[in-house]
């Protein structure tokens, strides 16, 4: 690209404000239309989208869930897209937003994953690392004005210390004992917040009773969800990933309240 | 040129225990002129691997035109026929990696020996996933009810074609950019076997206006 | 050409075998000096998560060509989103090391390598020389003592074995060939790909490897019974 530019400044400069090789050449005076190949078309939006991911910490280690939908427009399409995945033994991810700059990046973490391995030295990656790099990448594609249309939860543990951090799409980043995008933000994480208030030292079970409240509220509120998602959970036994679950939604209120009534 | 040629279309694949059938209509419009009314949308890209194209029919023909070239040139260099996952491996990074300057939305689908009958979906982002069933293109959006009402696992051959001759004939008689004919085919571990349905052929449904 | 075969033949000995459901690596990799730590100079490499190499001659070369040899799988995973398979790796890494014996101005690398895989349930081995010539095998052997290491891998049946059991026939034959007058010190390395690592190269465990080295030794002080042990 540098070499091209450079050629065409030659070009002006042999023989200024004439036609230059390989262009349309605008007489003078004539109205203007801006050189299409100038302006840097990118259309930037997502297609086939994932909605919210949550994660919780817990006592001895994280959690997070994302449901399997992969939303086209409206249309739920793809119901059976993970949106979550395990790094290594330690490190989890998991995305919502457009699902290809997912696969992408996953590929790419799948491919520095095995690199790491080949060294034999020891070292992975932890969930700080991850997400330190992570953070650096979504900042320097959203400086690019083409950033991947994401938003991730990172999570695991590291010397016995569970982590959490979120980061969009524009390189906002932040740690957090709970964390939530999209609509779980508005919903899903002042009950997590809440539950982690009341009690600080909260088992692998409770927490996976509070993820499981959040999917339901979610799937109430949420006209992009689906009750059909992956709860993914790191202790210091390993990464596992259950599912997919669903939850019994629950339509009692129908009957309790006076907007169920025909009348 | 304001309006691109492109494949408003109908397209579908199924897959079933040794093998896939894929099916496309056969209209092609420029906005409301029917520009071919005899397209084939069912594009080989190996002998045993095609692609059903949907949306502009300029990028897709130069995207299978792109992928035939590397398939082809990995048969020789592996020595062997490629896996229908490397074909919509290949559609997929073209389709991501231009996916703000073409549109395609692409189901390749194929047999190897490996994993016997399989089907991609590759809409227009530029994601992959495989299913064992996809439909695609403008008609698609028509054709949810029917294809979740009427899917079942473990169809045979003939009830997989049958399945997407119905959904296709339903699609290009609500959809105003699909129509024509239906192509048909049958992938296998023997090769391809074509089937057109014109005219009479074509399934009807309820038609009493 | 000739000085790079030597290279190999001067080198400690590394042997591959293929079992039934995996392959198993082994290395005699000689200690020079005490002042090495312990597990320097390793000489078993990850080249890609299910494909593993022992390499016999130039370390520095070895190197290079591992370094060549994970780029072009990462290539593969790239362009064809799964991993590549060992034929078709190893082709390419020898015409790679064959490029440089065409040349005047370039030395040929003096390494032989050894690359082992599974993939879809099918273990595979396959050798690559200082020439770039390269071939499939069921047990291969590089180095100092390659000849009497093909011998004794020549009397195992591997084929049916698997590979928990191949891996102590793997210690015994390092420990077997290794001279004891000549070289002093050295330090087993082992590593296997197969059904029970997921597929994954690994170095064997700690405990494995030390009751490899146990049936080893064993093995050694009743030299008549090698026969039946082997096949037992």
């Amino acid at each position: 690209m540098a070499f091209l530019s450079g050629e065409y400044q030659w070009n002006t400069e042999l023989w200024a404000h004439g036609p230059s090789p390989g262009k349309f050449y605008n007489f003078p005076g004539t109205s203007q239309e801006s050189d299409q190949s100038d302006i840097v078309k990118r259309t930037l939006h997502p297609t086939v989208t994932g909605t919210s991911v949550m994660g919780i910490i817990f006592k001895d280690g994280i959690m997070l869930a994302a449901d399997t939908l992969g939303s086209y427009g409206t249309l739920a399409r793809y119901r059976d897209l993970s949106r979550v995945s395990v790094v290594n033994d330690a490190t989890v991810i998991a995305a919502g937003g457009d699902y290809a700059d997912f696969q992408y990046l996953k590929s790419v973490i799948e491919q520095r994953v095995i690199d790491e391995n080949c060294y034999d030295d020891g070292f992975n990656y932890t969930p700080q690392s991850l997400f330190s790099w992570l953070t650096r990448v979504m900042y320097n594609r959203r400086s690019k004005y083409d950033p991947l249309w994401n938003t991730f939860a990172v999570g695991g543990i590291n010397n016995g210390k569970p982590f959490l951090g979120y980061v969009d799409k524009i390189g906002t980043a932040y740690t957090s004992n709970t964390l939530a995008s999209g609509f779980g933000a508005y919903l899903a994480r002042p009950m997590m917040r809440d539950a982690l208030e009341k009690n600080p030292d909260m088992s692998e079970e409770e927490a996976k009773a509070v993820i499981m409240r959040c999917m339901k509220v979610l799937h109430y509120r949420d006209a992009r969800s689906l009750n059909r998602f992956e709860i993914v959970t790191v202790t210091k036994d390993g990464a596992r990933v259950e599912g997919p679950l669903s939850i019994k939604p629950d339509w009692s209120i129908v009957r309790q309240s006076r907007c169920g009534k025909s009348s | 040129m304001n309006k691109e040629v492109s494949t408003g279309t109908t397209i579908a694949a199924v897959e079933f225990k040794d093998g896939v059938v894929i099916g496309a209509d056969s209209r092609t419009t420029t906005g409301p002129y029917i520009a071919n009314r005899v397209s084939n949308k069912l594009t080989k890209v190996t002998d045993y691997i095609y692609c059903c194209r949907s949306g502009s029919a300029a990028d897709t023909e130069a995207v299978s035109d792109i992928v035939h070239y590397h398939l082809s040139f990995y048969r020789m260099e592996l020595g062997e026929e490629p896996r229908v996952r490397v074909a919509a491996h290949i559609f997929k990074d073209l389709c991501y990696n231009y996916r703000d300057s073409i549109t395609a939305g692409i189901i390749v689908a194929g047999w190897d020996k490996h994993r016997g009958g399989q089907v991609f979906s590759i809409p227009i982002g530029g994601m992959i996933t495989r299913m064992p069933f996809a439909i695609g293109g403008s008609g698609s959006t028509y054709l949810y009810g029917f294809v979740d009402a009427n899917y079942k696992s473990g169809m045979s051959k003939e009830e997989c074609l049958k399945f997407t001759a119905n959904a296709l004939a339903l699609a290009m008689s609500r959809d105003g950019s699909s129509g024509g004919i239906i192509n048909l085919a049958a992938i296998t571990k023997h090769g391809v076997e074509k089937i057109i349905l014109t005219g009479d052929e074509i399934p009807k449904f309820n038609e009493e206006f | 050409m000739e000085y790079a075969q030597k290279a190999v033949e001067n080198s400690g000995t590394a042997i591959g075998i293929r079992g039934k459901d995996g392959v198993v690596f082994g290395v005699e990799k000689l200690v020079r000096s005490k002042l090495y730590e312990v597990g320097a100079n390793k000489r078993i490499f990850n080249i890609d998560t299910h494909i593993g190499s022992a390499v016999a001659g130039l370390l520095a070369d070895a190197r290079h060509v591992v370094d060549t040899a994970r780029e072009e799988a990462a290539n593969y995973r790239y362009n064809y989103g799964e991993s590549i398979p060992l034929k078709y790796l190893t082709n390419r890494v020898s015409m790679y090391v064959h490029a440089y014996t065409l040349y005047s101005s370039m030395r040929p690398f003096g390494v032989s390598m050894i690359l082992g895989s599974y993939d879809e349930g099918l273990p595979q081995l396959y050798m690559i020389d200082p020439s770039g010539v390269s071939w499939g095998y069921f047990g291969c052997a590089i180095g100092k003592a390659q000849q009497t290491a093909k011998t004794e891998i020549e009397k195992l049946k591997t084929k049916e074995m698997p590979i928990s059991e191949v891996v102590k026939e793997v210690a015994k034959i390092i420990h077997i060939v290794h001279d004891e007058v000549k070289d002093k010190a050295f330090e087993l390395e082992l590593s296997w790909v197969g059904e029970q690592t997921q597929g994954r190269h690994v170095l064997v465990p700690d405990d494995i490897k030390e009751e490899a080295i146990r049936y080893a030794n064993e093995a050694l002080k009743e030299p008549d019974d090698e026969e039946d042990q082997a096949i037992g």
